[in-house]
């Protein structure tokens, strides 16, 4: 490729200004990467502050928040995090611009949590290109573990695939002769989900399985209400609901469900699993019988105020984000996610290069992390780029998500 | 609507002031051989950008500044030509730079079709029509009969392109002087199209559509033809997009992107182009700018929120509106001559007082 | 045979949610003959507002009667301060002052309330009147709502001097200025009976579709498709079209085009109406002069 010679000469200009930094192997190894100095490591991140997706952006001002935290308690091995984290509005393009703001302006030594399926995938060949740490990506999308292909890209939560994968599982097993009704939101995280789905009747039945479908409705973020398309659903006569909806659509499903008598196996996805936001307004008594797979702790649920991390997750949000919501789940997203990503920079240790980074990141074994369903542990490898694979069952029963089951881990 | 003054317009060769910013524009990237700063290539991503929203913003003012048909929807036709470059890239394998001209032939017979509803629609009706169309865009981009082709959600990711073998750049360095050249192309286009017949019966029609009737224009064709023209350029702006970005995807070209262009159209100034690139500019630049405010703000003021920065730039819209509703090419443009009238004040003429009235108040 | 039933009865439900914001926007646009894209923002934020009383503590109708009072002010102050000095600018820096009024009341509302979903309570005793749930006593009290706000609206345009007024501004300033009508206030009064009105379409609609920043967004499309489909200048119209357009809604996304094609019905729905009666099914039809 004609560009070489240019790229070359600007690394070896930066190899060559690094050389003083790089001690010998005698004493401890001080290895700097771009935005690290002796006190300090950037790290950038890019979510929705504004715009319509606006309301995932509280998840960046609990990252802000949970540095800020560790800041005051003397930093990661003596160096302060900072943080930039910008708005992309959920715009591809200037997820893109940003990225490229992130990395070859303020030099950033990675970029952490950056959100959203279409943003991450517009800079996802960049990343790679670029060789910069594109760590812990903010989306369910199952496509981001590849080390083979996309080394420096690396997933965090279960991924929407596999846990649609294990909803139709149980309806398989649990359900006789079932007849299958789907609501989806129109967007990538309903395709993602419908896939793991069908990919779970399918192995469970066969390519026929799909004729197991009596229908999939679709709904726009910009719709009023759903009522039309469960309306629908009801219609088929299915006795299996697979609801892909995120909090506001899956209230008003839950409810109108209800209110027109369908009781069908109903299956209601993590991202809409909340007992404060979705629960509550659509009426418990609606709800009941509801299943769902979780991996964080339910922030609204009291459920869990007798373990010790929540209430330490508590404090914090008291102490550093005291006007933030605390039924919001993004305020426990945030806390896991910057969680782990201090582990890995505890395991860096001196050594913070972005090769290190990688290293370290795909090195994190059986790590307990506060906030996640009791049981559920991080792991990571060389070929394990997913490092929560694990989601915990569980029933609406009474004013709370009840664990049943088994732990569900995704194979590697 | 106002006209305002296009002596560039109407003068008979290229202005100059255009040329030296061309070529002013052109020395940009050489910049790179001497600089040797790792964010030299953001820059020239961002310079990429800026041509880009300065072509989509010169169609909207082609059509809304020249021709008085108001467009909240514009993000449609960007969205059209950028997946008709990505999917003519990505599925049939074209070379990019074919691309454009592709895109620009089924945005100006998109924007022609749309043209014939609006000719019987006014100001805020068709406001509200346009706006329909923004709003519906999304959601056709994902429908699942042409998700074979669009990519649906996900989208599209393309592959960015590489320098032409020998040539010392790098890519970006070459992608910014290929938006250059389209971008220097179009605006000569433009200006040419503004100076001749057509240009003048867009104007007239802006001015007093039943008077340039009654002159004999047919306000009808020159009506649809402003709006497919105005499509062909936004369109070529979002092909460059894709290009430069390489991805596109449903999420990138919501209604926000044609409030987008509206602003940077009003912010540089309504029929002036210029004031197309001045808008381009703001548009790529605004966002970092009210991202510092919103930090300043919060800090000066001690606020317990982050100040939103849509509600910045609605509050520069409303402050624009008040004090310069011709943007800022129109405030340049009052300032050159209220310099100019400092200078050089016009000597009263005992003889033709009359004269030197309407010189004034046409120079305002 | 009953599912197309109940497919109606869910379209009469969601249009009496567009009648009542097509009741503001018609509001607006009889007296003051413009657009307002910033209609379904301010309806949300004033229905925020109430959500806050609430909270503090308010008894709901009397949280619901300071928001209208609250809303009416809010809306009179808009004119009087944002709008009056654009008074005689062209058309397009109108629309971008409602297009900069909607990006700030968004945006205002999302920083000061979260952009978590909020639910918001409902007047009417819960449970459904109609067998099979298809109707909610909410919905039914929304369709009263609305046609009581019709009445009181249109026994205001045709019966009472004010309304005469009003019209009289918007229609002709001019000649009502040389009548002694004050035609700036009049504006102002409209623009404050709107937001008005949408704070009570916002406040009946945060039960059913629960409170949220983006709550107006999708319906404000619908809500004007709504008052063109019955005629802008018509508040009853407006109501009317707002069940219409409701009810082909759903039933052209059960049965014709599927619900993903939803948004481009509405647009189309919107260009045909403009382009082939843009007076509405109940407008009266208009002659400019030269």
């Amino acid at each position: 490729m004609p560009n070489i010679t240019r790229r070359a000469t600007i690394l070896g200009a930066s190899t060559l200004a690094l050389a003083p930094l790089a001690r010998p192997a005698i004493a401890e190894a001080k290895k700097y990467g771009p935005g690290v100095t002796d006190t300090e490591i950037k790290i950038g991140n890019t979510v929705p502050y504004s715009g319509n997706a606006s309301a995932y952006g509280q998840v960046g001002r609990a990252h802000s928040a949970y540095f800020r935290m560790i800041n005051d308690q003397g930093g990661v091995n003596g160096r302060k995090i900072n943080y930039i984290s910008l708005d992309d509005g959920y715009s591809p393009p200037k997820t893109v611009e940003l990225a490229r703001q992130l990395v070859e302006r303020d030099q950033v030594l990675f970029l952490f949590a950056t959100l959203g399926t279409a943003p991450n995938t517009a800079i996802h060949k960049y990343m790679n290109q670029r060789k910069v740490p594109h760590l812990f990506v903010s989306t369910g999308a199952s496509k981001w573990g590849d080390p083979k292909h996309y080394p420096w890209t690396m997933g965090f939560a279960p991924d929407y695939h596999t846990e649609g994968y294990i909803y139709a599982q149980h309806a398989l097993k649990n359900v006789p002769n079932p007849k299958i009704a789907i609501l989806r939101q129109n967007d990538d995280m309903g395709v993602d989900y419908l896939d793991g789905f069908m990919e779970g009747i399918k192995s469970g039945l066969g390519p026929d399985g799909e004729k197991k479908i009596a229908q999939i409705a679709t709904y726009e973020v910009t719709d009023p209400t759903v009522d039309s398309q469960m309306l629908q659903l009801k219609n088929t006569g299915a006795n299996v609901f697979f609801n892909i909806t995120t909090p506001k659509f899956a209230a008003q499903a839950i409810k109108k469900a209800a209110e027109i008598g369908w009781k069908p196996a109903h299956y209601l996805v993590n991202v809409a699993a909340s007992i404060g936001v979705v629960i509550k307004p659509a009426g418990y008594e609606n709800a009941q019988g509801i299943i769902t797979a979780l991996y964080q702790k339910d922030v609204t649920d009291p459920f869990w105020e007798s373990y010790p991390d929540y209430r330490a997750w508590r404090e914090w949000m008291a102490k550093y984000q005291p006007t933030a919501n605390p039924m919001e789940s993004a305020n426990a997203t945030g806390y896991i996610q910057a969680f782990t990503l201090m582990q890995v920079l505890k395991q860096c240790g001196d050594e913070l290069t972005r090769e290190n980074i990688m290293r370290q990141a795909a090195n994190l074994k059986d790590l307990e992390v506060p906030m996640l369903v009791p049981g559920i542990r991080l792991n990571t490898s060389p070929t394990n780029f997913y490092p929560l694979r694990s989601v915990h069952p569980a029933r609406l029963e009474g004013e709370h998500w009840k664990l049943f089951g088994e732990l569900m881990t995704k194979a590697e | 609507m106002a006209a305002q003054p296009h002596s560039w317009a109407t003068k008979a060769g290229i202005g100059w002031g255009a040329l030296v910013f061309w070529l002013f524009m052109a020395t940009l990237p050489l910049i790179g051989f001497v600089w040797d700063d790792p964010s030299f290539d953001y820059w020239m991503f961002m310079g990429q950008s800026m041509l880009i929203y300065a072509i989509a913003v010169l169609g909207l003012n082609l059509l809304t500044g020249f021709n008085g048909q108001i467009s909240l929807g514009h993000g449609a036709f960007f969205a059209l030509g950028a997946y008709i470059a990505a999917i003519l890239m990505n599925d049939a394998g074209w070379p990019y730079w074919a691309t454009l001209p592709a895109a620009a032939v089924v945005c100006f017979g998109a924007g022609f079709l749309f043209g014939f509803p609006a000719l019987k629609l006014e100001g805020h009706y068709l406001a509200l029509a346009t706006f329909s169309l923004a709003i519906a865009v999304p959601q056709l981009l994902k429908h699942k009969a042409i998700t074979h082709w669009t990519g649906g959600v996900s989208g599209l990711v393309l592959e960015k392109p590489d320098p032409p073998f020998g040539v010392p750049l790098s890519p970006d360095q070459f992608l910014y002087y290929f938006c250059l050249g389209v971008a220097a192309l179009l605006f000569w286009a433009a200006f040419n199209l503004l100076r001749g017949r057509t240009g003048l019966g867009l104007m007239a029609i802006r001015d007093h559509a039943m008077a340039a009737a009654t002159m004999g224009i047919d306000t009808a064709l020159y009506k649809t033809i402003a709006f497919g023209i105005s499509a062909l350029f936004t369109g070529v702006a979002g092909a460059l997009s894709a290009i430069t970005v390489a991805y596109v995807a449903p999420d990138s070209f919501t209604l926000q992107l044609s409030v987008y262009f509206l602003v940077g159209l009003v912010v540089g100034g309504l029929s002036s182009l210029p004031g197309c690139i001045i808008g381009g500019v703001f548009l790529v630049l605004v966002q970092n700018t009210a991202q510092s405010i919103s930090n300043w703000a919060k800090g000066t003021f001690a606020l317990a929120y982050d100040v939103p920065p849509w509600a910045i730039y609605g509050v520069v819209l409303l402050l624009l509106m008040y004090l310069l509703p011709t943007g800022v090419a129109g405030g340049i443009t009052r300032l050159r001559v209220w310099v100019a009238r400092r200078l050089a004040p016009p000597v009263p003429r005992a003889s033709e007082p009359a004269v030197i009235q309407r010189q004034t108040t046409e120079a305002d | 045979m009953e599912f197309f039933i109940q497919q109606i009865a869910a379209g009469l439900t969601s249009g009496a949610i567009y009648a009542c914001v097509a009741l503001g926007l018609v509001m607006i646009f009889v007296s003051t003959d413009h657009i307002n894209f910033a209609q379904g923002e301010m309806a949300m934020f004033s229905t925020y507002l109430a959500w806050a009383l609430i909270q503090a503590g308010i008894p709901y109708w009397v949280a619901f009667g300071l928001t209208i009072v609250f809303s009416f002010f809010g809306g009179l102050l808009i004119q009087r301060v944002i709008l009056k000095p654009l008074e005689t600018a062209p058309v397009l820096s109108l629309v971008v002052c409602f297009i900069a009024l909607l990006s700030i009341f968004n945006a205002i509302a999302g920083m000061v309330w979260s952009y978590t979903v909020k639910q918001f309570p409902s007047p009417f005793p819960a449970g459904s009147m109609i067998a099979g749930g298809l109707v909610s006593q909410h919905q039914i009290g929304v369709v009263a709502v609305t046609m009581i706000m019709l009445g009181i609206l249109t026994v205001f345009f045709r019966y009472t001097t004010l309304g005469l007024a009003m019209r009289a501004a918007a229609q002709n300033p001019a000649s009502a200025r040389l009548m002694g009508v004050r035609v700036s206030w009049m504006l102002a009064l409209g623009w404050g009976l709107a937001a008005s009105i949408g704070a009570v379409a916002g406040m009946l609609v945060a039960p059913i579709v629960f409170l949220d920043p983006g709550m107006m967004a999708g319906i404000l499309i619908y809500g004007f498709a709504a008052a063109l489909v019955g005629g802008i200048g018509n508040p009853g119209g407006a109501v009317a079209g707002g069940f219409i357009v409701g009810v082909l809604e759903n039933l052209v996304g059960t049965y014709l085009i599927g619900n993903e094609l939803k948004l481009t019905l509405a647009l189309i729905l919107v260009v045909c109406v403009l382009t082939l009666k843009p007076a509405g099914l109940f407008g009266r039809v208009t002659v400019k002069r030269v």
